[in-house]
């Protein structure tokens, strides 16, 4: 297969001074040159400490590939989408693309609250390189996939976010590029454009285009790449099958355990308004990586507050199973609590809260289990704390239910107890026949 | 057909590495997204009036009521009025303000361009340059109604423009130059220092009444016309009034407008090009 994109030695490096002070001052550049004017040539002050973002990352992918990349955040993932795209330059290293590139690594770039729907797609088109023939030729196809007929000549700032996103969803996918790289933009919008998303993305990589896809939505990734690439600190630490990357990567950022704690707080998940301390699973009051079917399972997730009197702050997990496809997603609201809530719409203090969930026995199958901790306020919405798998669980079972089940596994992601009722009907000797005719009948 | 079984050259369409010291302007990229230029143009000329009661109308009001300002103001001074060669006070301020109102305007949108644009910078690839050049170039729309009225006045006036006229074009597009020079070299330093922002509108200022907007160049003291040889848009002002006015063209100021506009212009390329690499780092 030829290779439509050839990376060697990619590299990129960030001063971490700069990138917390986002842009300097006049008057900074003068007094640092003022007090000290020789440091610039004795090297690097601390100030200037000096990360990679992106490191000696070499890989070839051929023409038709539709490759995912995943990694935590802040890996450098984005780093090396932007870098694909020309967005930022690397700091030594070489790309070579054989191809017409897009990149869709946000949706609605570009759009101008002021413009309409109308005018809107034409500046997204042309921003995301489409020429205008081509932008007139995909109108109404676009329109039509976003299903905005009756607002095109509204200003857009009218729109619903919903409405917004669509939108700019249906701009950026009618992109017909060689090679398209995408980053996290299926996160958005209702389940069912999501899904249209995949469709429409599906589409892209059956016709033959090359795509890069940045996600944390592995099941989006298992659907759509064949192969994977994972990046860890900057670094290309495996590429591969999906199925393959996919699991080490959940196993890695688990670190296999069943406890997560973070004792310096200013490197803990989180921002200045909530902080990750731990986060366990226990099974008979202690910590336990793997787990009896039929016992209960405590996740127990501790967080420091520090905006007194906060209030609507809400505490998600989400169970993921190996494949990364969610299971569940719980979180401590009155309405999804199935005990009176304490805490949730209260001011809370600043310090460390705890926040606990059971899981009833005989709920999980067999296999293993992730955890993703979200820490939100709500109303509005804001993420204050994104810790996507920070560890891992076995559920097993040695009992009853495996020797019923042959000594195999079950079927399924879960494994309830369910309450069945089987009874005699009514008693009929039934003779052999060459027809055979079967009396079904419902009965209370 | 799949784009991806196009038959591969053996060079790459695109190669991408850390930058060389000197880049030169980027032509063949500019020219490939002209029509970006166009649709960015076009929606600062859109979005400029919305909202607004009185819309493009603006345009006209800005120089106009400021020449009837400086008319009420200055118009009466000893010195201005005897001095503009005949021409009104009125039309001579207006023909002044005229270029000054675009080149001011298009300094101060395109010198916040950038800035204004981080989402775009940091989401998006196109040649940076287009977006503190399309600033400028929206500012032409008004420019051009702006003309209108212009012309109204010497109607009025019973002004009649010589063969100067024909270096009219010329000047437009020297008048534009100097604003995208400016311009970029004011965006590409405002990434990195947000002072630009502030500095803008003093600078503005100050460089109009250094030029001959408001007073005609002879009343410049001989000592000082050397000074201000160094001002490309003493040239360009006094360009548009002798082309306009027909009164004889000073070469010599012309000549000189030009040479610092071509030179502004590398060198505001020139640092852009080599700034650029860290906008979407630093923005």
């Amino acid at each position: 297969m030829t290779s439509i994109i050839q990376v060697t030695n990619l590299s990129k490096q960030y001063r971490i001074g700069r990138r917390e002070a986002a842009y300097g001052t006049l008057r900074d550049s003068l007094v640092s040159a003022l007090r000290a004017p020789f440091q610039k040539l004795g090297g690097s002050t601390a100030r200037d400490e000096k990360i990679w973002a992106l490191k000696d990352v070499s890989v070839n992918v051929g023409a038709g590939e539709v490759v995912g990349v995943i990694g935590r955040n802040g890996a450098g993932k984005s780093t090396f989408l932007k870098i694909l795209s020309r967005i930022t330059e690397p700091t030594s290293g070489r790309v070579e693309l054989y191809g017409r590139v897009g990149s869709l690594l946000e949706v609605g770039t570009g759009f101008h609250p002021e413009l309409t729907g109308r005018e809107n797609i034409y500046l997204s088109g042309a921003l995301l390189g489409m020429k205008r023939a081509e932008i007139q030729q995909k109108f109404d196809e676009i329109v039509q996939f976003a299903e905005l007929e009756k607002f095109l000549d509204t200003p857009v700032k009218f729109y619903s976010s919903g409405m917004y996103m669509r939108l700019a969803f249906a701009v950026a996918a009618h992109l017909e590029p060689e090679i398209l790289l995408v980053d996290e933009v299926l996160a958005v919008g209702d389940a069912a454009f999501q899904k249209k998303c995949l469709g429409k993305m599906r589409d892209v990589a059956q016709h033959g285009r090359t795509v890069l896809f940045v996600s944390h939505n592995m099941t989006a990734i298992n659907q759509l790449c064949s192969r994977c690439l994972l990046i860890a600190d900057g670094q290309l630490v495996l590429d591969g099958t999906t199925a393959g990357v996919v699991a080490a990567y959940l196993q890695a950022g688990s670190g296999g355990g069943a406890e997560s704690v973070w004792e310096d707080i200013h490197r803990a998940p989180g921002n200045e308004n909530v902080r990750l301390h731990a986060v366990r699973v226990k099974s008979d009051g202690r910590i336990k990586s793997e787990v009896d079917i039929d016992k209960e399972v405590e996740v127990e997730v501790e967080f420091w507050n520090r905006r007194p009197g906060a209030r609507n702050l809400c505490v998600t997990i989400y169970l993921l199973d190996s494949n990364g496809t969610v299971v569940l997603s719980t979180g401590n609201t009155p309405a999804a609590n199935a005990l009176p809530e304490k805490w949730f719409d209260k001011p809370h203090p600043e310090g460390l809260f705890r926040a606990v969930c059971t899981l009833p026995p005989n709920f999980l199958n067999e296999g293993l289990y992730y955890v993703t901790v979200y820490v939100v306020t709500l109303g509005p919405l804001t993420i204050e704390v994104d810790a996507p798998h920070v560890l891992s669980f076995r559920v097993f079972d040695t009992g009853v239910l495996r020797e019923a089940g042959g000594g195999g596994t079950w079927a399924g992601v879960v494994r309830v107890r369910l309450s069945w009722t089987t009874e005699f009907v009514a008693p009929q000797t039934i003779p052999n026949a060459p027809e055979q005719q079967i009396a079904v009948e419902m009965k209370d | 057909m799949p784009a991806g079984d196009t038959s591969f050259s053996t060079k790459p369409l695109i190669t991408i590495q850390a930058g060389k010291p000197w880049q030169t302007l980027q032509w063949r990229e500019l020219w490939a997204y002209r029509e970006l230029l166009y649709f960015l143009t076009w929606r600062d000329v859109k979005v400029r009036y919305k909202q607004t009661l009185l819309g493009g109308a603006w345009a006209i009001l800005q120089p106009l009521l400021t020449m009837v300002i400086f008319t009420l103001l200055f118009g009466r001074l000893a010195g201005f009025a005897s001095r503009t060669g005949g021409v009104p006070y009125p039309v001579f301020a207006f023909a002044g303000l005229l270029p000054w109102t675009f080149f001011s305007n298009a300094i101060t949108n395109s010198g916040n361009s950038l800035i204004n644009s981080a989402n775009l910078i940091t989401k998006v690839y196109c040649p940076r340059m287009i977006i503190p050049g399309a600033a400028v170039a929206a500012g032409l729309v008004d420019f051009a109604i702006g003309f209108m009225l212009l012309i109204v006045l010497m109607f009025y006036y019973r002004l009649i423009p010589g063969w100067g006229l024909l270096l009219l074009p010329l000047l437009v597009l020297l008048t534009t130059l100097l604003a995208v020079a400016v311009g970029m070299w004011l965006s590409a330093l405002n990434v990195k220092y947000r002072d630009v922002r502030f500095a803008i509108p003093f600078v503005v200022q100050i460089w109009m009444f250094l030029s001959p907007i408001i007073y005609p160049t002879s009343l410049i003291p001989q000592k000082l016309r050397f000074a201000f040889l160094l001002n490309p848009l003493t040239g360009i002002i006094d360009g548009y009034r002798a082309a306009l006015f027909g009164q004889p063209m000073n070469w010599i100021e012309l000549t000189s407008s030009t040479l610092i506009t071509i030179f502004a212009f590398a060198y505001a390329s020139f640092v852009f090009r080599r700034m650029e690499r860290e906008f979407a780092d630093i923005i």
